[in-house]
């Protein structure tokens, strides 16, 4: 088990967001996170980063290989933040730096987290575009954001976030934003690197097809509490929980299959 | 039922000094009937937008042509156009928004357009969903599913019988889309215009189109019934697009990915725009463009 939520709770501003969340995920699977929005999906993303919005009271649990993350001090939490545990957003267009090289991204914080040399994070930067498979990576690093298609500026938000080597990787809604062709190739990418480097994958999406592409497990989440979790073919085929099933019939496909 | 909006072999150039000459929309044909949803779909960069920018007059046609209820669009000028039938609903509601007036006072232009003088800003808001007292204030106030209804509301205070949506859910949260999509349609419908919606999310065209139209670089290359197109694709494209699209069924099935990117719209492939991508290319692929609806493909050729 590589991070631990238990009874995760969270208010902000006197209402409670999330209500006691119970999450597990393991090294080398994809654990689903669905729901619709206001549900707490991206809150608990954000809740295992400490990247809630100021004001916030959290309560409960975020072990990391038994390490408890909720009350690390913020100069520790900075070392797990984009060090083990990483983050890829939504929208490409606004995660990435407008003004920065691709290069630099890629290998600012590698620098500061692993403490390596300009040259040789420059031959990781080169490495982990290819990796993502960037087209022309050494050529790549000196390009900006602007000069990338949305699903490559994905790709290079994904290499960001794997530059560290983290354990974990949260993806909220990370191909929300993309076209369904290119949707299709960043999820066998993101099902690809979640293999081979072991890491534990946290996916936030409300696209249940999605969903059942890459997931291994699957959690469904309801004002602020996980109402059923499980294996995905399980889940999503023979749900217990009647909010699972409502979602699924909610599907245009739903008569159909 | 009457044609509302008529395109005809329409073309559309960008030109930017020192760079080739980039067809946007290279040849396209298209028709909206009143009361009608028409969805229109394809990858970015395909030229959707430009497309839906030049049936408003935002961008000035190269060649072909534009008529709408029979008389020719023309290009947007800085005089007041008499034209106000087609109003468009934008991709980005954090700029489509002016941030220094106050929402009822952007709503009211539209109601002046069409002399209406029967209905308020707020009778507006509360047909899109929001409550009536949000008219007295700022954009800047509202979250983006919010500004998006408040876009619809002014584009529907002008009473257009054509309504054109450019992207207007991509910047919306994921759940926020279908419902914004769907009141779209619902007023567009129930007020007997036509719906020109363009989206590059699949399954809500689905949700809410009659027909759909899926265009590639540039060219509509299928037409058809939403569910026929949907139960049955013809060409390469679309089938490709479809497969692309994961199914909830548990299986654990990665989506096929089309091998390929977008080729350059400033110099495309000779012949059918999609042949070095298609899987099942011919001969004559290679060498003769299409040119035939409603499927633009060799393998379903002119009857």
């Amino acid at each position: 088990m590589t991070l631990a939520i238990t009874d995760l709770k969270v208010t902000i501003g006197g209402k409670d967001v999330l209500r006691g969340v119970d999450l597990t995920l393991e090294a080398g699977r994809v654990h689903g996170l669905a729901g619709e929005s206001g549900s707490g999906k991206t809150m608990t993303g954000l809740a295992v980063l400490g990247l809630l919005p100021h004001g916030s009271r959290v309560t409960g649990s975020v072990a990391l290989e038994g390490r408890e993350l909720l009350t690390l001090p913020a100069k520790e939490l900075n070392e797990v933040r984009g060090g083990q545990v990483a983050m890829v957003f939504q929208d490409p267009a606004t995660s990435l730096h407008p003004m920065l090289t691709v290069g630099r991204q890629l290998t600012e914080h590698m620098r500061h987290h692993l403490r390596v040399g300009k040259a040789e994070a420059r031959e990781r930067a080169v490495e982990l575009l290819r990796k993502v498979r960037i087209p022309g990576p050494e050529e790549a690093c000196r390009r900006y954001p602007h000069q990338f298609s949305g699903g490559m500026r994905q790709r290079i938000a994904i290499a960001v976030a794997l530059a560290c080597s983290p354990k974990v990787l949260i993806a909220d809604e990370p191909t929300t934003a993309l076209d369904v062709t290119v949707q299709a190739g960043v999820l066998r990418l993101l099902r690809g690197l979640c293999d081979e480097l072991g890491l534990a994958v946290l996916l936030v999406t409300h696209d249940l097809g999605v969903m059942s592409a890459v997931a291994d497990e699957v959690s469904v989440m309801k004002d602020g509490l996980v109402v059923e979790t499980g294996p995905r073919s399980r889940v999503l085929r023979e749900p217990d929980h009647p909010y699972t099933r409502t979602l699924l019939a909610s599907l245009p496909d739903a008569e159909v299959s | 039922m009457r044609s509302l909006l008529k395109i005809d072999d329409l073309v559309v150039e960008h030109r930017t000094p020192g760079r080739p000459v980039v067809r946007a929309v290279a040849g396209a044909s298209l028709e909206v009937r009143a009361g009608e949803v028409v969805g229109l779909v394809g990858e970015s960069g395909c030229g959707k937008s430009t497309l839906a920018r030049a049936v408003v007059g935002l961008n000035r046609a190269a060649s072909g042509s534009i008529t709408f209820e029979g008389e020719p669009v023309t290009p947007l000028g800085l005089r007041r156009r008499t034209m106000t039938g087609v109003q468009m609903v934008f991709q980005d509601p954090y700029a489509s928004l002016n941030p220094r007036r106050r929402v009822g006072d952007q709503i009211a232009d539209g109601l002046r357009v069409a002399g209406d003088t029967a209905s308020s800003p707020a009778d507006l808001l509360e047909r899109v969903g929001l409550p009536r007292d949000f008219a007295s204030r700022h954009p800047h106030e509202f979250s983006g599913g919010q500004r998006q209804r408040i876009a619809i509301a002014r584009a529907l205070a002008a009473r257009p019988r054509l309504l054109i949506g450019d992207e207007p859910i991509s910047a919306l949260d994921a759940s926020a889309q279908s419902q914004v999509a769907t009141l779209m349609r619902d007023l567009a419908v129930s007020s007997g215009a036509g719906l020109l919606f363009i989206s590059h999310d699949l399954s809500v065209v689905r949700l809410i189109a009659d027909r759909i139209a899926v265009m590639y670089l540039g060219r509509i290359v299928e037409v058809g019934d939403t569910a026929e197109v949907w139960a049955d694709p013809r060409h390469p494209y679309t089938r490709a697009l479809l497969g692309a699209i994961p199914k909830p069924d548990g299986m654990g099935v990665l989506p096929a990915e089309l091998p390929g990117d977008v080729p350059d719209p400033a110099d495309p492939p000779s012949g059918c725009r999609f042949h070095p991508r298609c899987p099942l290319v011919m001969d004559v692929c290679r060498t003769k463009e299409p040119e035939f609806g409603p499927v633009a493909c060799w393998l379903h050729g002119p009857s």
